[in-house]
């Protein structure tokens, strides 16, 4: 931290800094800015940056054509709801893993991280037939389980990562200040796990958020989330790009905002516990 | 009362035989080191009378009751870790206050036993403030105070100073023997640093490979050490050894004698080498000499003003009455 720094080259670091970010960030914005374009200059060449007339009239034709408030909260329920289920499975497995290990505890957790590299189309026909014979086809319970199942395995990872670097002898200390199994779990094991936890909580909302082949496939109307919104506005022919740029701004609205608030715990979440 | 007996207490990991039966008692109000060089299993022996590990054959009895298969909780002993272990979540007043409120204790008098502990420790200050906004000076004494407030049978410390510089440990280890004298509770502690445990202990339990090697006061093993390891293992320098014909003059496989009995004499002397390395520390010199026929060089204390240099010629003659003798086995022979 003490390694002096010349002026010039923090210069540089700041300017490569803002590049960078600006980079990223580019997309989100010229999203921003077609969505107040009207159609025609949407797609106008060379493209129109700040000078146009600006219009809220895509996100009125967006409202009127269809579903927003229940796409939103159809997209509240599967990521929150999905979100929860999974901590609920992965905090035992989690802390089984990191306290109790096994001979074959790392194998098992490479086993659930080799499930994410197995492509999701590859097991989309089974699971529609699934859902069919259940009859639970476009309801939120379907999409509950099955982004539970998708993201279990990270959930998992994190909690591990997190409760591995609860020391040992914290624990050890608490038994030998008299507490039973109870109260070391509610004194000072639950305070300790509980940054990690919400981390993996944040982190794993805007996974299930984001995500969009199964929430695309295997809804119609009833459980359609935000992914599905923004699709329905892409079309085969017709011009319909500051549409599509609106309801996405409209879908991704709730997320960033509450990625903003909450940036100190994701940085934790995203790090993975490699930084105290 | 802490008097805490062993009876054949065996611990095996696997296969392994980390610690084979052993018997040993701490008596009430005793401060025992364990003391040995890392991996002789003197934090798992600690470790087995908190009841942090499962014994694998024998008996613990503290205070006469069998305690083999009692919790921790249970156990009515306290212990210090090497790495504090403090809440880190929890005020240090909380920290503190912890095993008294899983005791169960009245509020009032937790907080009479606080503000004695706090006052005892010089942390009155510090008692809003969270272990990480301390020092490692002050987290040692809190994690102290945790163990004192519920007046333990018995104090467990395992190697609680490692973690803190040459100075500060000076002082913890005054206070700890302060505290001792204080409180008169046992206690039980466990370093790889010889001299804490020659400077604190009543009785040293010198460990190698989970055997007891010697048990003893510091004075005695200094004086009296039972074999080889314990004559080399205690004493600052460490013991000189020598085989061959020196040894065999005493009729003795291997002959130990410390730096402080070897005298420089102006000429003559059983031993004649070059001086090598010296130590300068003011009140002493540690000379390492150089002797022809044997492998390691012999280190000699003498006194601050003694002006030998590098490479001149030193003659040395040690006590006869201080000369350690060994047989085949590396036994003393008396």
């Amino acid at each position: 931290m003490a390694r002096a720094i010349s002026p010039r080259k923090k210069l540089m670091w700041t300017a490569l800094s803002w590049g960078i970010g600006l980079m990223i960030f580019f997309p989100i914005m010229w999203t921003f800015l077609t969505s107040f374009k009207s159609e025609s200059t949407a797609i106008s060449d060379p493209p129109v940056w700040l000078f146009f007339d600006w219009t809220t009239e895509n996100y009125s034709t967006v409202l009127a054509r269809s579903n927003y408030p229940l796409a939103l909260m159809n997209s509240i329920i599967i990521a929150v709801g999905s979100t929860l289920l999974g901590i609920l499975i992965a905090v035992p497995a989690a802390w089984a893993m990191a306290f109790v290990p096994g001979k074959r505890t790392k194998d098992v957790l490479l086993w659930m991280l080799s499930t994410k590299m197995l492509p999701a189309v590859g097991v989309l026909y089974p699971l529609v037939l699934i859902a069919k014979y259940f009859g639970i086809m476009d309801s939120r319970i379907l999409l509950v389980v099955i982004l539970m199942l998708i993201n279990l395995p990270i959930i998992v990872w994190m909690l591990y990562t997190y409760f591995r670097e609860i020391p040992g002898e914290i624990l050890e200390a608490a038994r030998m200040d008299g507490a039973n199994l109870k109260n070391e779990i509610i004194y000072v094991l639950t305070p300790m796990a509980v940054p990690g936890i919400a981390s993996t909580i944040l982190l794993n909302i805007i996974l299930a958020w984001n995500e969009a082949f199964w929430t695309i496939l295997l809804t119609t109307v009833n459980a359609a989330p935000l992914t599905k919104f923004i699709a329905s506005f892409s079309a085969p022919e017709g011009l319909f790009y500051a549409k599509l740029s609106a309801a996405s701004i409209m879908a991704i609205a709730p997320i960033l905002i509450m990625g903003w608030f909450s940036q100190k715990q994701l940085v934790r979440g995203l790090t993975f516990g490699a930084v105290k | 009362m802490g008097r805490i007996t062993l009876d054949k207490v065996q611990k095996k990991f696997g296969e392994v035989e980390v610690i084979p039966p052993l018997d040993l008692t701490v008596e009430d109000g005793e401060f025992v080191v364990f003391v040995g060089p890392s991996g002789c299993g003197k934090s798992t022996l600690l470790r087995l009378i908190a009841g942090l590990e499962d014994v694998s054959g024998g008996e613990i009895r503290i205070d006469g009751k069998p305690a083999t298969d009692l919790p921790p909780a249970k156990r009515g002993l306290a212990m210090v870790f090497q790495s504090y272990a403090l809440y880190p979540h929890m005020s240090v007043r909380k920290n503190i206050a912890f095993p008294m409120k899983m005791a169960g204790m009245p509020q009032d008098e937790q907080d009479r036993r606080i503000a004695k502990a706090a006052d005892a420790l010089n942390l009155t200050d510090y008692l809003d403030r969270r272990p990480g906004q301390l020092s490692g000076g002050q987290r040692q004494r809190v994690a102290i105070g945790r163990a004192i407030v519920r007046e333990p049978a018995a104090f467990l410390f395992d190697e609680p100073l490692s973690n803190l510089d040459a100075a500060l440990r000076v002082g913890m280890r005054m206070e700890i023997s302060e505290l001792h004298s204080t409180l008169k509770t046992t206690m039980i502690y466990v370093t790889h640093d010889q001299v804490e445990a020659m400077t604190m202990a009543d009785k040293i339990v010198v460990l190698r490979a989970g055997h007891i090697e010697q048990v003893g006061s510091p004075l005695d093993l200094y004086h009296a050490p039972r074999n080889t390891f314990v004559a080399g293992f205690i004493g600052s320098p460490k013991m000189n050894l020598m085989g061959g014909a020196a040894a065999a003059k005493h009729d003795a496989t291997t002959i130990g004698i410390r730096p402080e009995h070897l005298d420089v004499v102006d000429t003559g002397g059983t031993f004649t080498g070059k001086v090598g390395v010296s130590e300068h520390l003011g009140s002493d010199t540690f000379f390492h000499v150089h002797i022809p026929e044997m492998n390691e060089p012999m280190t000699v204390r003498a006194g601050g003003e003694v002006g030998l240099r590098h490479g001149d010629t030193i003659y040395l003659e040690p006590q006869a009455d201080k000369i350690h003798r060994f047989d085949a086995k590396g036994l003393r022979i008396a």
